[in-house]
């Protein structure tokens, strides 16, 4: 691990301060963001790479992350007006999921059919976080095209959970989730069509929210279903979230879904620090069975913290809730299979000819199809195909439509007796590699606390809730709120941190195992991290 | 409902314009068939009184000034395809003429 020479505070303590912590002490002129944006490609290059590597990112972008914080460093020394004009997160580093678009950098998707492909423009949040001036550390892994849960089916291999690296680190940002949590940025984006970001971040024990939908752009984020699809924060402390959704928010004219007016201010409803009177909801349907004991006992434990905090815990029942799972599978694959029909070997990346004549246009592109397309994402567009085509769209597709009226009016007498929801972010802890490859159907259950918010538009936050007794690992508490109330879920959710570090007496990641450095080893086999999840969290 | 089968994958793959080993339509018929069981229930729980959502947060009108703005260039727009000439998309024979 490299020392930072001439900073006053070491290089392996740096990376551990929260984004707002290190805004601050950016600004006070403790260290630079030169030497924060070193310290976290260093740390990238120690435990990232190799085959017992964490394998976060899939793109490294060194060079122009330290020109940024070179930059923002210069306009500091400099003072005056500009300096003054500097964003709150100026030169604070942060990892991109890779289905965002990049001016610069690669942009796969997780997918083969995207090897080696440029945009020739960024999204409106590369925008966004760009005009912050906040150093971009690289790209992170994600199942192909986001379509997972486990980001097993990223077609440049799985990555692992930093707290054991033999088991998923959730999906489809497992990449951004293990990068924030493996302390190899403070802050990554996410995207979230059904849990992509808040189970991802229970299972590594960093927090993700799922802005409401439109709030955020998504202008140039690869759309896997667009009517559910939401870029959202990663981070450890929900304050840092705060921070990070108020630098990507706002109306965009780039996409048409995009909500006009803006949203309270979240950064202020983080710091508000009380949540006396408010009326907090347990879902009768997202608990109990079906869920691990050490998920059930930790959720529980929050429930009881909430109470003595002042606020009242009601119980609502949400019945139609029980068929969303279904909904979810018909609605998600059906707008994939028609978003992805534009990777047709024609305007981006890979072409394969067919191996036979004729080499007409139609076989181009089925030979470039097959090949470049893992087997989840050629099972979604064939799903979706399915369910879209005549004779079967009314039982299915339009069911499932009517489903999501009966999801939003469950969410919408919810909201009447209560001001946030409150669940289990998903079922189970991280499961290991490979158990639930082979079984489709697994796979998709992780997803059944989560994916109500999308279908309804609603905005939803993961909190680590502490270590399940039985694996002693990770456990995500997840807040709901009615849409564009995104401040309800800062609010509460940084008074439930505050209350569970009490708790604990310190940060849930404090507890996670040492990483063993990657970076010179040959012999995989010697650098396992020693599980060490032991305490009482 | 009818189950999916075998023939319904590889007619469904070829509208998608995947090409499918045998193996493969036999694995997916497999696999699809388990989860189309799964979502069934769906088309049971709206009655027909239900209106359809296809949109969240349903957003209407949603117009802009008709002003010239920035776009790609066509160098720009073509940097990341297979193949071009004459600031076009270059695709092999659209019919099959063999």
């Amino acid at each position: 691990m490299t020392e930072t020479p001439t900073g006053a505070i070491p290089a392996r303590e740096l990376i551990r301060l929260s984004a707002a912590d290190l805004a601050n002490r950016l600004a006070a002129g403790e260290v630079t963001s030169v030497e924060a944006t070193q310290a976290y490609l260093d740390r990238i290059a120690d435990v990232d790479g190799g085959e017992r590597g964490v394998n976060a990112f899939l793109h490294v972008n060194a060079e122009e992350a330290l020109a940024v914080a070179a930059e923002v460093d210069a306009i500091r020394a400099t003072g005056g007006e500009a300096a003054g004009a500097l964003h709150e997160l100026a030169g604070v580093p942060i990892a991109i999921k890779d289905l965002i678009v990049t001016v610069g950098q690669p942009t796969t998707a997780g997918s083969k059919i995207l090897e080696g492909w440029h945009s020739p423009y960024d999204a409106t949040v590369i925008k966004r976080i760009r005009a912050a001036k906040m150093p971009i550390l690289g790209k992170t892994n994600l199942d192909e095209f986001a379509m997972g849960s486990s980001t097993e089916h990223s077609a440049y291999g799985p990555t692992r959970n930093p707290w054991d690296l033999d088991r998923i680190p959730g999906g489809s940002g497992g990449g951004s989730a293990a990068a924030v949590a493996a302390f190899e940025a403070p802050l990554a984006l996410g995207t979230d069509t059904g849990g992509s970001i808040r189970q991802p971040g229970a299972v590594t024990g960093t927090v993700g929210v799922k802005p409401t939908y439109g709030s955020v752009s998504r202008y140039g984020a690869i759309a896997m279903a667009s009517s559910l699809d939401q870029i959202g924060p990663v981070s450890r402390t929900v304050l840092d979230s705060a921070l990070l959704h108020q630098v990507i928010g706002g109306h965009d004219p780039f996409d048409s879904t995009s909500l006009p007016e803006p949203l309270a201010d979240l950064v202020a409803a983080a710091r508000m620090g009380n949540v006396e009177g408010m009326r907090i909801g347990i879902i009768k349907e997202l608990h109990g069975e079906g869920y691990q004991p050490g998920v059930e006992n930790r959720f529980n434990e929050s429930l009881d913290l909430l109470r003595n905090a002042g606020a009242t815990i009601v119980e609502v029942s949400c019945p139609n809730f029980q068929y969303a799972l279904g909904a979810y599978y018909l609605i998600m694959p059906s707008e994939a299979s028609s978003n992805l029909a534009k990777f047709d070997g024609v305007r981006f990346g890979l072409r394969v000819l067919p191996e036979d004549p004729p080499l007409t246009i139609e076989r181009v592109m089925a030979a470039t199809r097959a090949s470049g397309f893992g087997d989840e994402v050629k099972r979604r567009i064939i799903l979706g195909t399915y369910a879209l085509s005549a004779g079967y769209y009314d039982a299915y597709y339009g069911s499932a439509q009517k489903v999501r009226t009966l999801v939003q009016r469950d969410f919408d007498a919810a909201f009447e007796q209560a001001d946030v929801l409150i669940s289990p972010t998903a079922p189970t802890t991280a499961f290991r590699l490979g158990e639930k490859l082979d079984d489709p159907l697994a796979m998709y259950l992780n997803d059944v606390a989560t994916i109500p918010a999308n279908l309804a538009g609603v905005p939803g936050l993961s909190l680590p809730g502490g270590l399940a007794d039985e694996d002693g690992l990770p456990v995500g508490i997840q807040l709901l709120a009615p849409a564009r109330e995104d401040a309800r879920l800062y609010r509460v959710g940084a008074v439930l941190e505050s209350l569970l570090e009490q708790s604990w007496g310190g940060p849930m990641l404090d507890r996670a195992p040492a990483l063993a450095s990657t970076a010179d080893s040959v012999d995989s086999s010697a650098v396992t991290a020693a599980p060490n999840h032991g305490g009482s969290l | 409902m009818a189950a999916i089968n075998r023939e319904d994958v590889a007619h469904l793959a070829r509208l998608a314009h995947i090409e499918m080993s045998s193996d493969e339509l036999d694995r997916m018929a497999g696999e699809l068939a388990v989860i189309v069981d799964s979502v069934k229930s769906v088309s049971e729980a709206a009655g027909d009184g239900v209106p359809a959502t296809s949109h969240p947060i349903p957003l209407t009108n949603v117009f802009r000034e008709d002003v010239v703005g920035h776009t790609l260039s066509a160098e720009q727009a073509l940097s990341g395809a297979p193949d071009a000439a004459q600031n076009r998309f270059k695709v092999p024979a659209i019919l099959d003429e063999a």
